[in-house]
């Protein structure tokens, strides 16, 4: 896989010696989506806005298509595109004049073609010439969108692209974003919301105190960090764990039907078969059995929790 | 390689935002000084006489003028570079293949160009009440080109360390306002006792005003060639304050 972006050994420190960034190594391929996931404060814009020039690097190297952002700033910048957390514009620019500001603002020729499939490709087209205090919360996340996207960058920014809108512009907004990167576009995607880093990325960084505690393809984090559960349902009331099942480290449901008992499934061993057996040896009839995999959010929380 | 596009850019927005707001940035200040004239030139200024050769009515035009693009030069560069601040829109320009020279190019160029036409248009008007000739136009220009540039780096600067918009008309009214009255907008230092002379050669607006006069009508209160040295240090001197702000990223970034 053909590396876009290479962070290496980046540090921030603010004038307080807060350290937002610590020694934060990442390589992003080109056509992926990776989410930085993480919680407020965790980090994730400070990485963007180093990548992007938004604010200044203490220490470390950052290179975008090879070209290090600091030295050779120009060529780094032209290929990406950001779009901010905040809804952030000039409110009586029209729609069409900011978009193609910033694609000139890049360096770029007038181009009303591209310009023109942008935004049909948001659904701005027929909002074009209406001052962009006039639209709503999610017309104006997409005018984002596209003056982020004005300019053809390789790489896209999108920093906490869904905070604060409905389901079912969300859900909008994902599909734009997968349409975004069947187009080429290699996607940065800064989160909270696990549900969004699960649906949509390929690699998920999980993000903590200024440091990339974990950094995998989303499958194999699920895989590697899940844990899955077996709940046996019984016939009989349990009050007690049986001696011999102690080992197991089974715990009671609340009604006291049901046993649980947790394993990995990636062990070449997981104990079920020795369970069931001893579970049939103290005589205790079972009804039903079921698993119960954990989910990324269970994973993240559990990191966080170790950190 | 400079960025001509960017600048351009920036630029243009710039100047679309003077369209929007025509009449605060220049009907306005044409009619602040329409008043100037008919109150001091025509009404009280019949009565003055500062210079045997020279009606009061034109001895003020050059310090009406310089009066009113300064004010105008650092209102429009400081609110240019202030609003995307406070609109949180500065992520662009500081993510873009621009360079600091560059930004300021594109910003304090669409200033100064508004102050610019605003002074040449504040000087026709000024043909309206008195009888103008200008001894040497094209100096007339430079200066004015001049003042332009250094007050519009001034509000640059002005904008930047702006936190909120109270402080953008601090310097402006608290500072500029009293320096161009006290700078011999409208009158000679000559008719100063001596103590406020001394203290008036220590106000940089003098010297503009003075070099700004002498292009009008050839004699102004200090040589020419200072007034333009004057200029030019202050230009300096705001250069090398922009400069280290950016190379800082004094309250512009993180």
């Amino acid at each position: 896989m053909q590396t876009i972006i290479e962070i290496k050994n980046l540090r921030k420190t603010y004038k307080d010696n807060k350290v937002a960034l610590d020694d934060v190594n990442l390589n992003i391929f080109k056509g992926e989506i990776i989410a930085l996931l993480g919680p407020n404060g965790a980090g994730k814009t400070t990485l963007i806005s180093n990548i992007c020039g938004i604010s200044s690097i203490t220490s470390g190297d950052i290179k975008v298509n090879g070209f290090d952002v600091v030295d050779n700033y120009r060529e780094a910048r032209k290929c990406i595109g950001i779009v901010p957390q905040e809804l952030s514009f000039e409110p009586f620019e029209k729609v069409i004049n900011t978009v193609n500001f910033s694609r000139q603002l890049f360096g770029k020729k007038p181009d009303e073609e591209y310009i023109e499939n942008l935004l049909k490709k948001l659904s701005l087209w027929d909002k074009k010439d209406q001052i962009i205090r006039s639209l709503s919360g999610g017309m104006k996340r997409r005018v984002l969108i596209a003056k982020a996207l004005s300019h053809e960058p390789d790489v896209l920014f999108l920093d906490e692209p869904t905070a604060g809108v409905d389901v079912e512009l969300r859900k909008d907004m994902w599909n734009t974003i997968k349409n975004l990167q069947n187009s080429g576009v290699t996607i940065i995607l800064t989160t909270h919301y696990i549900e969004e880093a699960e649906l949509m990325a390929n690699r998920i960084a999980i993000i903590n105190h200024g440091k990339i505690l974990l950094i995998d393809k989303k499958d194999n984090l699920i895989d590697r960090m899940s844990k899955k559960t077996l709940i046996i349902h019984t016939n009989s009331k349990i009050n007690k764990i049986d001696k011999a099942l102690e080992k197991f480290q089974l715990r009671v449901s609340k009604d006291k039907k049901n046993l649980e008992y947790d394993y990995s499934p990636n062990k070449k061993k997981t104990g079920i078969t020795t369970l069931l057996n001893e579970i049939k040896k103290t005589g205790i009839e079972l009804i039903d059995v079921q698993t119960k995999q954990s989910n990324l959010e269970q994973i993240f929380v559990e990191i966080l929790k170790n950190d | 390689m400079i960025n001509f596009r960017s600048i351009k850019a920036i630029y243009i927005f710039e100047m679309s935002r003077t369209f929007r707001t025509l009449i605060q940035n220049l009907i306005s200040p044409i009619l602040s000084t329409v008043l100037y004239f008919i109150v001091f030139g025509t009404a009280i200024g019949n009565n003055i006489n500062f210079t045997n050769e020279i009606p009061y009515g034109a001895f003020i035009v050059p310090g009406l003028v310089i009066l009113t693009i300064s004010m105008q030069s650092v209102n429009n560069a400081s609110f240019g570079i202030f609003f995307p601040k406070f609109l949180g829109t500065t992520y662009e320009i500081l993510s873009a293949p621009i360079s600091y020279v560059e930004i300021v190019i594109g910003y304090v160029g669409a200033s100064a160009t508004k102050s610019f036409c605003l002074g040449l248009l504040i000087l026709i008007t000024s043909t309206f009440f008195v009888d103008l000739n200008i001894k040497f136009p094209i100096l007339m220009l430079c200066m004015l080109l001049l003042s332009c540039v250094s007050f519009s780096l001034l509000g640059f600067i002005i904008g930047i360390a702006s936190d909120n918009f109270e402080q953008i008309n601090f310097v402006p009214m608290i500072i500029i306002t009293p320096l161009v009255f006290l700078g011999g907008s409208f009158y000679t230092i000559d008719v100063l006792p001596d103590f406020w002379q001394t203290i008036t050669l220590f106000n940089p607006i003098f010297y503009l005003v003075s070099g700004f006069r002498y292009s009008f009508f050839g004699t102004g209160e200090v040589n020419i060639l200072i007034s333009i040295f004057s200029i030019s240090l202050f230009i300096l001197l705001c250069i090398i304050i922009i400069w280290r702000i950016f190379k800082t990223g004094y309250k512009i970034k993180t």
